[in-house]
């Protein structure tokens, strides 16, 4: 087994009353993706922002492609890539000059052929010499995204890279970290999306509070905490409080899911305990996500 | 997991990194002048008519009909001289203060950066330079224009871009610790009130310090533009000893400010 790309051990991070790390232990082995799921203020960016030594943990140790942080931290951003949650590009430049400052920042030796392999990734090659504020939406998250790959890292952190974005350009930057994916690229991508880390990620890690409250695969996940199906349960508020307490006086999970209840484990269930009515699927990581993190997904 | 890969990850890959890393502020300065393409045709033009209309007020206006000279210069000559200091501060501390704020606050430029092999003290190096490197060249402006108001060029006059540049870093710096301590963009106001227009008023740009009273005397010598306009002067008009002490304050107050800026932008920008 080689050294994890990134090894976080019993980290800490308050910001005055606020625990925004607490006691977090998280391993990315070189090679995958891993989806960093939680909700708002799970403590997903400040994890981000303690790997690249722009936050410095209260304690804990953190190693980044074998570089220990804080003290190695330039080492360690000299060979990872990094997208921000929020968009933080020079407007008044152009496409190409963002490219070249930040292949500069990384210290590429070879700034044009830098600046080449990035506008093709991000497929802005004919618009290399517009302003960035002549852009559409889609084509600044690209170009975010490409500027972090500039220098062709290792290891690359995403925070949310599709947070807010319409359907349409979250599509084409999934398919953007699916290539990087397919290059071998270790990445760390949080998301409260659950779909975007089913999509991409080849292990899961639920974050909430400050801490990993569930680790593995996808479909382990799905599996080990909701089972195999999930039914949900439509009616009037007086009748799902029933259900509900029968479901639970029966060992099964549940938890609300907008106007319904969502009763996982449902093929355990003894028979009239889940009515005909119910709209029976398989148990998904938005269940998974739902139950752990008592938050409604989106 | 190959075995090449393995080693690969168990030693990690020896960057060249070191503090205060030349390749690291120039590539924090390359993102200014990028930047500073798109709007220096604006910066050069106010650069150069500022002092014009200046001089043409107080050189022409005040010196043909209430000013005579000032120690045997011409009083165009003596604003025209005086007017780098102001040239200077405006051209730093403002543009130091806002665009530090802005780039953190608003345009989160320096998240940006600092996810990049660029550490807090290189980056303020690289902005404090770039801004010494801008003010200390269009700073030296108004020289040009007063020796278009009849003032004789000397040599010394060379050296008035690197007193000029000098003198900007600790502007620079000094505007971006005020960046870095103010919570909202209107505190600054108060810095322009109570710093800034008493610095430039009081350097001996308008009229000679010493006929102040002793205590202003000695406040306007704390004055880092009052140094700068000696200085000035010394290369329009002939060094004197004393300029050396001069051009040292001004070299240990940008040394100070410099490390002032780094370590009030440490706290501000590392949580
Ligand atoms: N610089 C800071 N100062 C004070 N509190 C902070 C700071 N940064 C983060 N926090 C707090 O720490 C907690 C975790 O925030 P963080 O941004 O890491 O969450 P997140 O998981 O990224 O959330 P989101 O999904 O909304 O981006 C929050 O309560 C937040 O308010
Ligand atoms: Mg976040």
């Amino acid at each position: 087994m080689s050294a994890p790309a990134i090894r976080l051990k019993q980290v800490v991070k308050t910001f005055g009353p606020i625990t925004a790390v607490d006691g977090l232990d998280l391993e990315v082995p070189t090679g995958i993706c891993l989806g960093l799921l939680g909700p708002n203020g799970a403590g997903k960016s400040t994890t981000m922002r303690l790997l690249t030594g722009q936050a410095i943990a209260d304690s804990g140790s953190i190693d980044v492609l074998g570089h220990s942080l804080p003290s190695d931290g330039k080492r360690a951003r000299a060979e990872m890539g990094v997208v921000p949650q929020l968009d933080n590009l020079d407007v008044d430049v152009t496409v190409e000059e963002n490219l070249a400052v930040f292949a500069r920042l990384y210290r590429v030796a070879d700034v044009p052929d830098a600046v080449d392999r990035a506008l093709e990734l991000a497929r802005l090659t004919d618009r290399r010499r517009d302003r960035v504020d002549e852009l559409s939406g889609g084509m600044r998250r690209r170009l975010l995204l490409a500027r972090g790959l500039v220098h062709e890292p290792r290891l690359v952190l995403l925070d949310e890279p599709t947070v807010g974005l319409d359907p349409q350009i979250r599509t084409q930057l999934w398919s953007l970290i699916d290539e990087l994916r397919g290059q071998g690229v270790t990445i760390l991508m949080s998301t409260h999306y659950i779909e975007e880390a089913e999509r991409l990620a080849d292990e899961v890690a639920v974050m909430t509070a400050g801490s990993i409250i569930a680790r593995g695969r996808p479909a382990d996940l799905v599996l080990e905490h909701a089972g195999r199906e999930t039914a949900e349960i439509y009616a009037a508020p007086a009748a799902l409080a029933e259900h509900r307490e029968r479901a639970e006086a029966a060992g099964l999970r549940v938890r609300p899911a907008g106007p319904a209840i969502a009763v996982m484990g449902a093929e355990r269930a003894t028979d009239g305990l889940i009515p005909e009515s119910a709209v029976r699927r398989a148990a998904s990581l938005e269940d998974v996500f739902v139950l752990l993190t008592g938050e409604e997904a989106e | 997991m190959s075995e090449a890969e393995q080693t690969a990850v168990a030693e990690p890959q020896r960057i060249h990194v070191r503090r205060l890393d030349p390749a690291a502020i120039g590539a924090v300065m390359s993102r200014e002048v990028a930047n500073f393409k798109t709007f220096w045709k604006g910066t050069t033009f106010s650069s150069v008519l500022e002092p014009i209309v200046y001089l043409l007020a107080f050189g022409l206006g005040l010196g043909a009909t209430i000013v005579g000279d000032v120690g045997g210069v011409p009083y165009v000559q003596f604003v025209g001289t005086g007017m780098v200091a102001t040239a200077v501060i405006f051209s730093s501390v403002l543009p130091a203060m806002f665009g530090t704020f802005v780039k953190h606050h608003f345009q989160r430029t320096y998240d940006a950066i600092l996810a990049t092999p660029v550490d807090v003290e290189e980056l303020v190096t690289a902005e404090m330079l770039w801004i010494g490197l801008r003010a200390g060249f269009y700073g030296s402006a108004p020289l040009l224009v007063t020796i278009g108001f009849g003032l004789d060029p000397a040599w010394g006059m060379l050296l008035v871009p690197v007193f000029a540049f000098v003198t900007a870093c600790g502007f620079a710096a000094f505007g971006i610790t005020v960046a870095a301590s103010a919570e909202k963009i209107d505190q600054f106001n108060y810095v322009t009130t109570l710093a800034v227009t008493p610095l430039f008023l009081v350097a001996g740009t308008f009229f000679p310090i010493d006929g102040l009273p002793e205590g202003l005397q000695t406040l306007a010598n704390l004055n880092p533009l009052y140094h700068l306009v000696e200085l000035v002067r010394g290369g329009a008009f002939g060094f004197e000893t004393v300029d050396i002490f001069h051009f040292g304050f001004l070299l240990v107050m940008a040394l100070g400010m410099w490390r002032l800026a780094i370590s009030r932008m440490q706290k501000r920008l590392i949580d």
